[in-house]
């Protein structure tokens, strides 16, 4: 009901969209002044232990990483001038920038770095805890440099160290506090370009320029405003009027992009979500029944045009998914996988060499946005003889249903694979990961000895090339297996005005700092 | 006196109940705060659930969790939000007031229009004007309030820009003061014109059927007998009597406006209690949820109370007949 009155509202906005103007006050008035649109985070702003999208939108201009990303997933140094990684992986060294102040004034330091990790980011933070694990010991020789020592070496860490895997907190506001439930966590003090200055809840949160900000000649822009709007439709009609500027990735639905793609008013950005390199798939129960039979998952695989799937659900802002690792993911990405072209005949004579040429399947899904995906493989699958039936409920409904009950046959769901696959990717697959009750683990219940091997030596593997082989080596056995059906790479799309200028390209830049954001 | 303590103690005895029936009920959703809040971040480990779960109290059997929650309501103590990391009434109160304009707003532009275009129609009976007006006032009511919403933020003030297209204030609106209040007002007009939108129909047809019921009754023939005019007959008489069904359906709107309004809350962003609610049953804030439903039922009974006194006010006989 509420899609229809979307697409309805969609198409009237279409038809007057391109002959509007921009309205509201005059660019001298408000050229300073950004005013981006997104949802209203649920508890606080900082991720330096809760890494919700919603959180770091927000908190990531307030608050740093020791790095951002390029586009291709390269760190560039932010609160980390540079870093030495020893011979032998075992430790690394990062030099800290100097001349940088909390926005209350206090100098940032090592101290704070080393705080962050140990009482956060190792404690705390959801996947910090599994990157951080392996460290032995921090040190701080002096107040400009960082020392990790590592039980062994973890490329992997250096997936993780922007704002949104690795935000520093300040230690003189936190040391000795409930760092959950400290009240800074909702009103910020941070390094960043911008100042916190409020959260109205339910409205919206400002922020301010910060003055000494420690890159010279930023932030361009004096004030920066976080408008929080529940509905979509009202998102795009909000920007569509010029009284918000800026949707970062996710606001605008897929289906409502056109109509700013062809627009110049608009100019669109689909580089900013590269590194959390979500992944649209389905999940299978491998525990019992038809789906324990790899020929079936692969038969499903043949008989999904996924071509289709991208240019009709998606509106073609994604790729075609190849294996479980994404190819943003440039680094370990892989074509060397077997692949499964849209072929119904061999679909129908693997079903059939299974013992099951006609069947009965439950999609389970929890995401609203994810029916149009779940009707698309409806369709496709009844053409091999398979009858899907959807099962719809609300997110966490979805969680007990797939990772506490383990009842599910199939389960449609978007995830994050982040930079690297050792953090993103191997908790879907790793039979070490299979943990009932625990959301976002190994929900197939896919068990494989060789492939765990594989998977645990790559983590572990100080030598590049050689992990990146050990990668591919276990990007085949997955994609062989098929324990989750990789569909789609989703990408994240940014729609802003056309002044708006963001001159710097970022792999992260859902997260970047606006600090180099102005209006031409 | 008696009666007013057997009345009181009436309302509090329904209090504790519903108190019960909404924690139970709340029991049936699947999934705890602790599941929403590791699927918002992306994971965790089993010994990090554990953790949380010990911290909120949701590794306490039911029953301890039901008699804590009693307990702690007795001291009128509506709890703390582990998800906004904030006492619950204040989240409450901070989220009333917008809701309580919103519902007010709409209210006093429904209930005056309905009431006119009911006894427009009721006077005009068969005429062209009264098919007319029914099929404006149903067809109207038949649109979905976020459809409507969407197209009132879409054609007024995205294209037109004579509207905000959501939110309550201007981020440069002024704190305080007439500016202000005109401000909000402005931000009021579209969502407050959708939520109406959706009763005027309501009151419109309660009005046109119970006018049309007391035509022919034998005090508006007296009154007529007595010689006075049609406009005093129909206003003072007809009217007066008709509004009853209308303050019942008023109070029971009041009650189901409370949850009516997350639509258009969301669709005009407006930071109201719908939205608080709709987000802490997502978030399964259980302590947010029961506060709102607790606070929800304490207004619905006092909504009542003040309908009980209304009827008084405008049918004596009604207090006569409770005396007795």
């Amino acid at each position: 009901m509420k899609r229809r009155a979307a697409l309805l509202a969609l198409g009237a906005l279409g038809a007057y969209g391109s002959t509007r103007i921009v309205r509201g006050r005059a660019p001298s008035a408000v050229g300073r002044r950004l005013i981006v649109v997104t949802i209203e985070p649920t508890t606080v702003l900082t991720s330096a232990f809760d890494p919700v999208m919603t959180n770091c939108l927000i908190g990531s201009k307030v608050m740093e990483g020791l790095v951002t990303y390029d586009v291709d997933l390269n760190p560039v140094p932010a609160l980390a001038e540079r870093w030495e990684v020893s011979p032998d992986g075992r430790s690394i060294r990062f030099h800290l920038r100097p001349n940088v102040k909390w926005h209350d004034g206090a100098d940032f330091t090592s101290e704070d770095v080393a705080f962050t990790l140990l009482e956060s980011w190792k404690k705390l933070h959801p996947f910090g805890r599994a990157a951080w694990a392996t460290v032995r010991a921090v040190q701080t020789p002096d107040p400009l440099t960082v020392d990790v020592h590592l039980e062994g070496p973890a490329r992997y860490i250096f997936g993780y160290l922007n704002t949104f895997g690795a935000q520093v907190l300040p230690k003189h506001l936190y040391a000795g506090s409930d760092i959950r439930g400290n009240p800074h966590n909702q009103a910020p003090v941070g390094t960043g370009p911008f100042v916190f200055q409020e959260w109205q809840r339910g409205s919206h949160v400002r922020l301010r320029k910060n003055p000494h900000y420690w890159r010279p000649g930023q932030p361009r822009l004096d004030e920066v405003i976080f408008r929080f709007i529940p509905d979509a439709p009202s998102r795009a009609a909000a920007l569509q009027s010029g009284e918000v500027q800026l949707a970062l990735g996710g606001a605008i639905p897929h289906l409502s992009l056109r109509r700013f793609a062809q627009n110049d008013r608009f100019q669109l950005n689909t580089d900013d979500g590269n590194f959390l390199s979500s992944l649209s798939m389905v999940l299978c129960n491998v525990r019992s029944g038809a789906l324990a039979d790899r020929r079936v998952r692969q038969a499903l695989m043949h008989a999904i045009d996924r071509e289709a799937l991208l240019r009709l659900v998606f509106r073609g802002y994604g790729k075609v998914a190849t294996g479980p690792v994404p190819s943003s993911v440039r680094r370990y990405y892989t074509t060397e996988v077997p692949q499964y072209p849209y072929d119904l005949a061999r679909a129908r004579g693997l079903l059939k060499d299974a013992g099951h040429a006609d069947m009965r399947l439950q999609l389970a899904f929890g995401q609203p946005e994810a029916l149009r995906t779940a009707l698309f493989l409806r369709q496709s699958l009844a053409k091999i003889g398979v009858t899907l039936e959807l099962k719809q409920s609300d997110a966490t409904t979805w969680l007990r249903h797939v990772f506490t009950d383990q009842e599910f046959q199939l389960a449609l769901t978007g995830l994050h694979m982040l930079p690297d696959p050792t953090l993103g990717v191997q908790r879907l697959y790793w039979g070490k990961n299979i943990h009932k009750g625990v959301p976002w683990t190994n929900g197939s219940g896919y068990l494989n000895p060789e492939l765990d091997a594989v998977m645990e030596a790559a983590q572990i593997e100080g030598d590049e090339a050689e992990r990146r082989r050990l990668m591919q080596r276990w990007q085949q056995i997955v994609q062989t297996d098929l324990p989750v059906l990789n569909l789609i790479e989703s990408a994240w799309v940014s729609v802003s005005t056309a002044n708006l200028q963001r001159p710097t390209r970022q792999g992260d830049g859902l997260f970047d700092n606006l600090g180099d954001a102005y209006f031409a | 006196m008696r009666q007013v303590l057997r009345r009181a103690l009436g309302a509090l005895s329904i209090l504790v109940g519903i108190a019960l029936l909404n924690f139970l009920l709340l029991q049936l959703a699947p999934g705890d705060m602790v599941d929403a809040m590791v699927g918002e971040a992306g994971g965790a480990t089993p010994e990090y659930m554990a953790e949380l779960r010990a911290k909120f109290g949701l590794d306490q059997p039911m029953f301890v969790r039901l008699a804590r929650y009693l307990g702690a309501l007795a001291q009128l103590d509506l709890g703390y939000s582990h998800r906004k990391q904030a006492e619950v009434l204040s989240l409450i109160l901070d989220r009333l007031p917008p809701t309580l304009l919103l519902m007010t707003a709409a209210l006093s532009i429904a209930l005056p229009v309905g009431t006119l275009l009911g006894a427009t129609q009721s006077r005009r009976q068969g005429s062209w004007l009264d098919t007319l007006l029914s099929v404006i006032v149903l067809s109207t009511h038949a649109l979905p309030a976020f459809w409507l919403g969407l197209m009132a933020i879409v054609f007024l003030a995205a294209d037109r820009g004579w509207f905000p297209t959501g939110g309550m204030t201007s981020f440069d609106a002024p704190a305080d003061g007439w500016d202000r209040a005109l401000d909000v007002l402005h931000h009021l007009a579209l969502p407050a014109l959708t939520l109406a939108n959706v009763y005027i129909a309501v009151y419109a047809r309660l009005m046109r059927s119970a006018l049309l019921e007391l035509k022919g009754a034998d005090f508006i023939r007296t009154a007529r007998a007595k010689g006075l005019s049609t406009e005093r007959v129909f206003w003072v008489h007809t009217v007066r009597n008709a509004l009853l069904p209308m303050v019942t359906m008023l109070g029971m709107q009041i009650a189901s406006m409370l949850s009516g309004a997350v639509i258009v809350e969301s669709v005009f962003g407006w930071p109201g209690l719908g939205r608080l609610a709709f987000e802490a049953v997502v978030a399964r804030d259980t302590n947010l949820l029961l506060g709102i439903m607790f606070l929800g039922s304490i207004l619905v009974t006092l909504v009542n109370l003040g309908v009980d006194l209304l009827y008084s006010v405008i049918d004596p006989r009604v207090l006569a007949r409770g005396a007795s």
